[in-house]
């Protein structure tokens, strides 16, 4: 800067008028290009806490030999970090599904997560095969197989089903949530398809290809 | 604040001299400690505030050290606080100095702030005082709750599980919320690494920005006292409070004092008794994590069971946590829930003193009932002392107005008349 110029500001007698309303412009539109910069900004920051891609690939579909799974039984296993239960479920179990629809809080599965094969009152593809999703749809703790009926702690019209330790919420042998549960919703079903009669695939089905 | 006469004062010579030309250490010093006025009728009530402090700063060392010795992963971090407890020397001291401090932290910031309540001190002028204060607490519980995850025994998963999910309960985007949290489809290596920054690094710098912001607007407007009365509307010729005694050496002897007492405590509890019964520390934590077995019964540290008790008193997900988050909500709005004209207790009429007494209890009761596991009469305990609980605020505005109030005296009173 040459010192003429600040001379002659000083020398000058009138000062010129300030335009304060270029000034609140300018000052508003330094702030929105700097808020709209920092958002920006924040993008990287925000998307590295987003699943990784090692994570992504390890949610791969998961084969399940249900042959060896006899009628009764019920196995465990792990699909994306949940634990997936799989209940080869007796005639008599898939018949008492029916009939105490009242106690259910949501028996038509309307407000629950499914594929839409499974939206029926089974809640299978094959009604032998329940394959839910095992944590509680509450807060995520494991509810406990309880199939046997009428048990003293569950009550004398138990129809069997699952009974979640942390919160106390009570499932049916289709994972339908029964009033009075703090859970809101049924257990979720993953997608899931039958390679075979034998061969159970979790993680994938039509609408599902493959790693997602 | 009597912080002006640092310059009526002698001219500093030598070192000393030369450092406040260029450091204010004696005008900090004389303002914040030697000519800072507190009122001089404080009780047993006043020690948490410096215990508070006291603890931070022991947490920090301790945990400073442990960081030297944790190894952070799924595949590590159970098996290096099994080596810190057995290996390192004095590993299971450090150890049990962060994990008894975390419980007694939470100790002296309730009874800091049920002595706020006692007292009225969030009242005008101090509402934003409470404010930092509340958001300590909430910061607090978000270390804490870390914290706890970072052994990766049984119960640091699935409490992880719980609260995390927590946020699924928010309708929309809950589900991407939690996935975003957690970095993965589970609870996970990618959830235990964040957890480890945050309560390592991020949430500390955080805590101690908040407490220097809290004891700036402490000393700004002065503290409040058992009796409610503002000291800076009696001042004698030099200007200061004539009920003020300067903060230093006056109750920094008495913190001294408290310090020791509090310190006793703690060690016994850190030497004798570490896991206090399955509170401080809950006994399926001495399990490596596992997702695929739940433990029998999940109850969170102590410290949050009142708010965990709210949440399963309500049988319906996305209320119950909402009634836990409004529950917090309640504490942040007190400083404008409460219309007494008076603050301490001593002036107020039986409304206030009946509904803080009903308050105390459900506040208790509902602590315990979170540490037990659920049947149905506990539910219906959790759910009466969760109407209770609400109450207290909700009906505030109106039973503090028809409260009787006795007449404030002008200058305070002694406890020792």
């Amino acid at each position: 800067m040459s010192d003429t110029s600040g001379a002659a500001l000083r020398g000058s007698q009138e000062t010129p008028a300030v335009d304060n309303s270029r000034r609140v412009f300018l000052t508003q539109a330094t702030t929105a290009v700097g808020a709209l910069g920092a958002a920006f900004a924040a993008v990287p920051f925000i998307a590295s806490w987003s699943p990784s891609e090692r994570a992504r690939a390890l949610g791969a579909p998961v084969d399940v030999d249900v042959s060896k799974l006899e009628p009764g039984q019920m196995v465990t296993l792990t699909w994306r970090k949940q634990a997936i239960y799989v209940v080869h479920r007796t005639p008599e179990m898939i018949a008492s599904l029916a009939g105490f629809d009242g106690q259910l809080k949501d028996p038509g599965s309307k407000a629950s997560e499914q594929p839409t094969y499974a939206t029926n009152v089974s809640r299978a593809a094959r009604d032998q095969f329940l394959v839910v999703v095992g944590n509680c749809t509450h807060l995520g703790c494991l509810p406990k197989a309880r199939f046997e009926k009428a048990q003293p702690d569950l009550g004398a019209d138990w129809p069997g089903g699952f009974f979640c330790p942390c919160h106390g919420s009570r499932f049916d042998l289709a994972g339908r949530v029964f009033q009075g549960s703090p859970a809101s919703v049924n257990l979720r079903i993953p997608p899931y398809s039958f390679s075979n009669d034998s061969t159970l695939i979790i993680g994938k089905d039509d609408a599902v290809q493959g790693a997602a | 604040m009597g912080g002006h006469s640092n310059e009526a004062g002698p001219a500093r010579t030598g070192f000393t001299g030369w450092l406040n030309k260029r450091l204010p250490v004696d005008a900090f010093v004389k303002g914040s400690m030697t000519e800072y006025y507190a009122p001089k009728n404080f009780n047993i009530w006043y020690f948490f505030g410096s215990l508070a402090l006291l603890v931070l700063v022991m947490q920090l060392i301790t945990g400073v050290f442990l960081t030297m010795h944790y190894k952070v992963g799924e595949a590590t971090a159970f098996d290096s606080v099994e080596y810190i407890m057995r290996e390192v020397p004095y590993g299971w001291l450090l150890r049990y100095l962060h994990s008894t401090g975390a419980s007694a932290f939470f100790i002296v910031v309730y009874l800091h702030m049920f002595r706020a309540m006692l007292y009225g001190s969030y009242k005008a002028p101090r509402e934003l005082l409470w404010l930092f204060g509340m958001v300590i607490y909430l910061a607090l519980m978000a270390e804490a709750f870390m914290g706890y995850v970072l052994p990766w025994g049984n119960m640091s998963f699935w409490g992880a599980q719980v609260i995390v999910n927590l946020f699924g309960t928010i309708p929309v985007i809950g589900p991407g919320l939690v996935e975003w949290i957690r970095g993965d489809y589970g609870i996970a290596d990618s959830t235990l690494n964040r957890f480890f920054s945050l309560h390592v690094v991020a949430v500390p710098l955080v805590l101690l920005l908040l407490v220097a912001l809290h004891l700036v607007a402490l000393h700004e407007t002065g503290s409040n006292n058992p009796d409610g009365i503002e000291i800076k509307d009696n001042k004698d010729a030099k200007g200061n409070p004539v009920d003020g005694i300067a903060f230093h050496p006056y109750y920094t002897i008495k913190d001294v004092f408290g310090v020791g007492v509090f310190l006793t405590l703690f060690c016994i509890v850190v030497f004798f008794m570490p896991t206090f019964g399955g509170i401080f520390l809950e006994k399926p934590n001495f399990e490596v994590a596992n997702a695929m077995s739940t433990p029998d019964h999940i109850a969170p540290v102590w410290y949050f069971t009142p708010f965990y008790a709210i949440l399963r008193a309500v049988p319906d997900q996305q209320l119950g946590a909402l009634a836990m988050a409004l529950s917090l909500v309640c504490l942040v709005l007190l400083p404008w829930l409460d219309r007494s004209p008076v603050r301490s207790i001593r002036y107020r009429g039986w409304m206030w003193k009946t509904a803080l007494t009903l308050f105390v209890i459900s506040f208790v009761t509902l602590g315990y009932l979170g540490l037990m596991p659920p049947s149905p009469l506990y539910t219906t305990l959790a759910r009466i002392c969760s109407v209770v609980y609400f109450a207290f605020f909700v009906l505030m505005p109106i039973y503090t107005r028809l409260d009787p109030v006795k007449p404030v005296p002008a200058r305070l009173t002694s406890d020792h008349e």
